[in-house]
């Protein structure tokens, strides 16, 4: 454990001094922006622009983050050849990919955390006191975090066999499609086929389904969220990471380096 | 008599190549040798010859095609077993937004190490390397020279039992060499194995118990370094006087190369009495006789020249 931790460490200290936290800035500047402007232009609707905006901000940056950032965490350290001294060092390979893992979602949970504060603030600016259901907002950013999660599994088991590019474009190709999981389950048989229905029924089970962890018109309109679906994402976002890291684990634990 | 530390039996590494990988390139052949316990051992060989091959695949960091390999008696696949061993890669690089010290600190975690342990091996191992006053510098802004002190540093921070350096003295000035060379010489008295890998043949000479030479992936002679060069050993150098004027010493002295105010000669180990002899009847004072032992480079360089003359030979039947 304390060998994953040290890897996690050392992956968030990186991130953090190649500036990737710098991002927030821009996430700042937009809310304060979106802050002063929401009052002029929608009248009464002001929280629910504003958590929209903030809460696609968090997704869009998040995401970015965890593809490009999430490709590298392997691949770069063998490019550069960081790996040999770290692999000479009593560390499982595995252990190495977890803390990896561990690294970059630590980073993406202070990012998200800093962007949820902020946007916390700008609902303050444009409305106090709160409400209950305003909860609902920072419900949505746990909810992109365990999203977030899952995305950095996935870059990372891409990066342990193929190209930077590659990785990026399965990464971005299994993002999308895990937005259309329930249309893909709800094909018309007589329009595709029965055998097509078959196959995209069960590769939607295959696939991560990102349309469970999307609660943005809920957090906007300040409806609850049932404790059983939080509950339920945060299994299913453990359960979809601890296969996939497994996955990577066996495909990097064969792999010899250049 | 201490035990194998390093044992190689029938390793063999064959890369893939070509756009599917349907094709392979053998890299290392049935490579089959030990590293006694303590031993300080010189791996030689000209660039591409198998020597990081070796080292990466003792390491764990690429995979046999054949063979196994073991040190201090655990087979290599066992990574707990890198508690008692050091390596440095070859031109290393490091993680470069750290500082040296950071980077050491990172390291010693792995081996379990609290804060105070860490802080005190760390400005320990600075100061053996010569690099106590750029500890805190960014390793971006390091030369290869110190980087590769730094990949020192690294390789002995957890007081290994085995210590594989890969080309240590790669990119180091004659200052850098000569500190690299005490440090291997301090870990030898301490009684540490050291497998190092090198084609700089006078340090091999100077600092190890056994050399290993290897060309194009096979291993050509194992032993020390004065009795693998002393394999090839069949010629004599007879060393004489001879007045310059006499007519009598002309033809032994057209033989001979001239030094000072002396003549030598080299003649096969067979004809050194004819040629004796021959100096006799010529009028000349006899200095020395001795066998001439050729230098591990001439070694190396004849089996890189007859490696290349089999594979050339090769190529052409293959055509």
């Amino acid at each position: 454990m304390t060998r994953i931790a040290a890897v996690a460490w050392n992956t968030f200290r990186e991130a953090v001094r190649d500036r990737v936290l710098y991002n927030l800035v821009f996430f700042a500047l937009l809310l304060i922006a979106a802050s002063i402007l929401v009052g002029q232009i929608s009248i009464g609707i002001e929280t629910i622009v504003l958590v929209s905006l903030g809460l696609s901000a968090t997704s869009v940056i998040g995401l970015l983050i965890a593809v490009f950032t999430g490709v590298g965490l392997v691949s770069k350290e063998i490019e550069k050849r960081t790996l040999y001294a770290l692999l000479s060092k009593p560390l499982q390979r595995w252990e190495f990919l977890v803390g990896k893992f561990g690294g970059l979602v630590l980073t993406l949970a202070v990012n998200t955390a800093a962007m949820a504060a902020g946007l916390l603030l700008a609902i303050l600016y444009v409305k106090h006191p709160l409400e209950r259901g305003d909860a609902t907002a920072f419900i949505a950013v746990y909810f992109i975090l365990l999203k977030l999660a899952i995305v950095v599994a996935l870059a990372l088991l891409f990066s342990c066999f193929t190209s930077q590019l590659l990785a990026i474009l399965f990464t971005a190709g299994l993002y999308i499609a895990g937005l259309f999981i329930s249309e893909m389950r709800n094909l018309d048989a007589t329009r595709v086929g029965p055998a097509a229905r078959h196959f995209f029924t069960a590769i939607s089970y295959l696939l991560p389904n990102f349309q469970n962890f999307d609660v943005m018109a809920a957090a906007a309109h300040g409806r609850p969220v049932p404790g059983l679906l939080i509950l339920h994402n945060t299994l299913y976002a453990t359960l979809y990471c601890a296969i996939v890291l497994s996955a990577a684990s066996v495909v990097f634990g064969r792999k010899s380096l250049k | 008599m201490p035990g194998p530390a390093i044992e190689i039996e029938s390793l063999t590494k064959d890369y893939p190549t070509g756009f599917l990988h349907l094709k392979t390139k053998r890299s290392l052949e049935n490579l089959s040798m030990q590293v006694g316990e303590g031993e300080a051992f010189g791996f030689l060989g000209p660039n591409g010859a198998g020597k990081s091959t070796t080292i990466k695949l003792l390491m764990g960091i690429i995979f046999p095609t054949s063979g196994s390999a073991k040190i201090l008696g655990r087979p290599i696949t066992d990574v707990e077993m890198h508690k008692d061993i050091g390596y440095l890669p070859e031109q290393p690089y490091f993680y470069d937004y750290l500082t040296a010290a950071e980077l050491l600190d990172y390291f010693a975690r792995f081996f379990g190490m609290n804060a105070a342990e860490r802080k005190e091996r760390v400005a320990k191992m600075l100061k053996k390397v010569g690099l106590e006053t750029a500890g805190k510098i960014q390793l971006r802004k390091y030369s290869k020279g110190m980087l590769q002190r730094v990949g020192l540093a690294q390789a002995i921070l957890h007081d290994p039992k085995v210590v594989i350096l890969d080309e240590p003295m790669s990119g180091l000035d004659p200052i850098g060499r000569r500190e690299v060379r005490d440090i291997i010489l301090e870990l030898k008295s301490e009684g540490k194995t050291v497998l190092f890998s090198t084609h700089i043949l006078t340090d091999a000479e100077m600092l190890c118990d056994k050399v290993g030479v290897i060309v194009g992936g096979k291993l050509q002679g194992v032993g020390r370094p004065d009795e693998i060069v002393g394999m090839k050993s069949h010629e004599m150098e007879i060393v004489f006087d001879a007045d310059a004027n006499d007519a009598r010493s002309a033809a032994v002295r057209a033989k001979a190369s001239k030094f000072g105010s002396r003549y030598a000669m080299r003649v096969p180990e067979g004809n050194v009495f004819a040629a004796l002899e021959e100096l006799r009847a010529a009028g000349a004072k006899l200095a020395a006789v001795s066998p001439i032992k050729p230098t591990l480079e001439e070694y190396f360089l004849h089996l890189v020249e007859k490696d290349r003359a089999q594979a050339s030979a090769i190529e052409v039947s293959g055509k």
